[in-house]
């Protein structure tokens, strides 16, 4: 449907809808669901150099809205991750794939990236600088400007294709992070990754999680995400890609107007499977609702 | 997986804190073994509850203890709908259990062996089933699985109903040709020390999605890394790495 289009970095897409990365694993238990292809493309799992099994359990706590993952980057590496995952991906998904990279070094970044670029199905690079859940590397390098730049700046040297960088919430201030980003060569921003969080069992007097804090996400946070891609999508002239509680196609609307040219859904869809399928459905009849002609009309609407 | 919306037919007390709870919907394609990831109002995550029953009539039975808001919700309900996933998880591998399978259950780790005895018992197998408990008011389901013409055993740890002490007590002498347990990890690790008989293991954790998308639930195997939801909940013994 023409009305749902945008172009995000250079690439067009169907629509806005992207599932977060962590939330959709490599795509295929969700192509058992329902077509895959309908997607606007999807951010594929968290992807490091070397593979990582994650942090011990209990991984995960609920709270009211939301949850809190402590997963800790569980991945293949990046070799099985080409050899493996992409040609199992190519069988049920025909799009250009978001890459998500994550690493514990410059180096780490820059190599993965590089032989992800090297792969037609990718589309697009995610870095994630801004992992809550590892020790010595991911949000470290998102939560200050100089470090996020000079990843980016190691991954643009070695890459072809659009460059995203995700950034963390858990800044002083993420619009200088971004900014730094952008004049380092990212061609676009994502945000936000989770809120540090955490709960404590009452019977043990001890944390839920093994690793004690973790990534707060789901609906609870959808408040924090629009102001700071608001923030963001005000301060840089990249595109930006809006996440963080979004699950309905109202939210969708609302990130769009807030900056956001697309957006990406994360824990909504560990808990309704097919909550992005809905999304794409509802879109149409709720920009009718609000007189929305075409998405792309509406974004950075609110500034 | 499967994503049906079921109608509460029934929800009852069996035992202490213990609720069964009968479903109407869509059960085609579930095994024994399995579970399901049912959604609350006004809880983010969803339950994963253990599949107790599919009877002839098409129902769906499932066992649950009241541990926290979510289940003492659940134990509240007596009509209305559910949105619940179904289908999830790997089961039980019927065709290993020999001619006489042992099923050993601790505490809300019951409920799973229940349809996984009706199958084995339908298959002409000789079954013997053994049902731990604390405590003689926590018992549940001793006749339901008499009633299938399983041989079954229930131990107490403080001895107030049958053989004092833990499964692992009313096992020995035991002769089987395979076993199917699930119940708290301390008893699964004790059977698994107790015997050389081969068998296998449902285990429990704290879960994101129940569906395999999240690597929250995820174990370390010898058979490589695994997701509790969607690779097990049921895993081999001989597979099993236990924690230190």
């Amino acid at each position: 449907m023409e009305r749902l289009k945008v172009n995000l970095c250079g690439i067009d897409m169907d629509n806005p809808i992207i599932p977060a990365s962590g939330t959709f694993g490599y795509g295929y238990e969700f192509a058992e669901l329902y077509d895959i292809n309908i997607l606007g493309t999807f951010s594929f799992k968290g992807t490091t150099k070397d593979p990582r099994f994650g942090n011990p359990t209990p991984r995960i706590a609920e709270c009211s809205s939301g949850m809190i993952n402590a997963v800790g980057l569980q991945n293949p590496g990046v070799e099985k991750v080409i050899d493996e995952e992409l040609p199992r991906l190519a069988k049920c998904f025909d799009k250009k794939v978001m890459a998500n990279v994550s690493g514990f070094s410059v180096e780490d970044y820059a190599y993965t990236c590089e032989k992800l670029d090297k792969c037609d199905q990718v589309g697009w690079l995610e870095v994630n600088v801004s992992c809550p859940n590892v020790h010595g590397g991911g949000m470290s390098f998102g939560t200050s400007p100089e470090a996020a730049a000079e990843v980016t700046r190691a991954v643009k040297k070695v890459t072809t294709k659009p460059v995203l960088i995700k950034l963390s919430p858990n800044v002083t201030d993420i619009v200088s992070i971004a900014k730094a980003c952008e004049e380092a060569g990212a061609n676009g921003i994502s945000l936000i990754n989770t809120l540090l969080g955490m709960r404590i069992d009452l019977r043990r007097r001890q944390p839920i999680i093994a690793n004690k804090m973790g990534g707060f996400s789901g609906s609870a946070i959808f408040p924090v995400a629009v102001r700071m891609v608001y923030q963001v999508a005000g301060a840089v002239k990249i595109p930006v890609v809006g996440m963080g509680g979004v699950s309905s196609a109202e939210d969708v609307i609302e990130m769009m107007l807030a900056g956001a040219t697309a957006v990406e859904v994360g824990a909504a869809n560990l808990v309704d499977p097919y909550i992005c399928r809905d999304i794409i459905e509802k879109l149409p009849e709720t920009m009718d609702k609000y007189g929305i002609k075409t998405l792309n009309e509406i974004i950075g609407g609110a500034h | 997986m499967k994503q049906t919306i079921f109608e509460i037919k029934e929800n009852i007390k069996i035992a202490k804190n213990v609720f069964r709870m009968t479903l109407a919907g869509d059960t085609e394609g579930i095994i024994p073994g399995q579970f399901v990831n049912i959604k609350l109002d006004g809880y983010y995550l969803r339950r994963p509850i253990s599949v107790c029953d599919v009877p002839e009539d098409g129902t769906l039975v499932i066992i649950y203890k009241v541990v926290g808001k979510g289940t003492e919700l659940m134990s509240s309900m007596t009509e209305g709908s559910l949105d619940v996933l179904t289908q999830l998880g790997n089961g039980y591998d019927l065709t290993r259990s020999g001619d006489k399978p042992l099923l050993i259950g601790g505490g809300v780790g019951v409920p799973p062996l229940y349809m996984l005895a009706k199958k084995l018992v339908e298959q002409g197998k000789k079954v013997s089933v053994i049902l731990g408990f604390n405590t003689k008011d926590e018992i549940f389901y001793e006749d339901e699985f008499k009633a299938l013409g399983a041989d079954v055993s229930v131990a107490t740890a403080d001895g107030s109903y049958g053989v004092k002490g833990f499964v692992t007590n009313a096992m020995e002498g035991m002769d089987f040709s395979y076993f199917y347990t699930c119940g708290p990890e301390p008893m699964l690790r004790a059977i698994c020390k107790a015997t050389d008989v081969s068998g296998e293991l449902s285990f429990e954790e704290r879960m994101g999605c129940g569906f395999g998308a999240c690597m929250g639930c995820s174990c370390k195997t010898l058979t490589g890394y695994k997701r509790i939801c969607k690779d097990g909940p049921v895993m081999r013994k001989e597979e099993i790495i236990w924690n230190a």
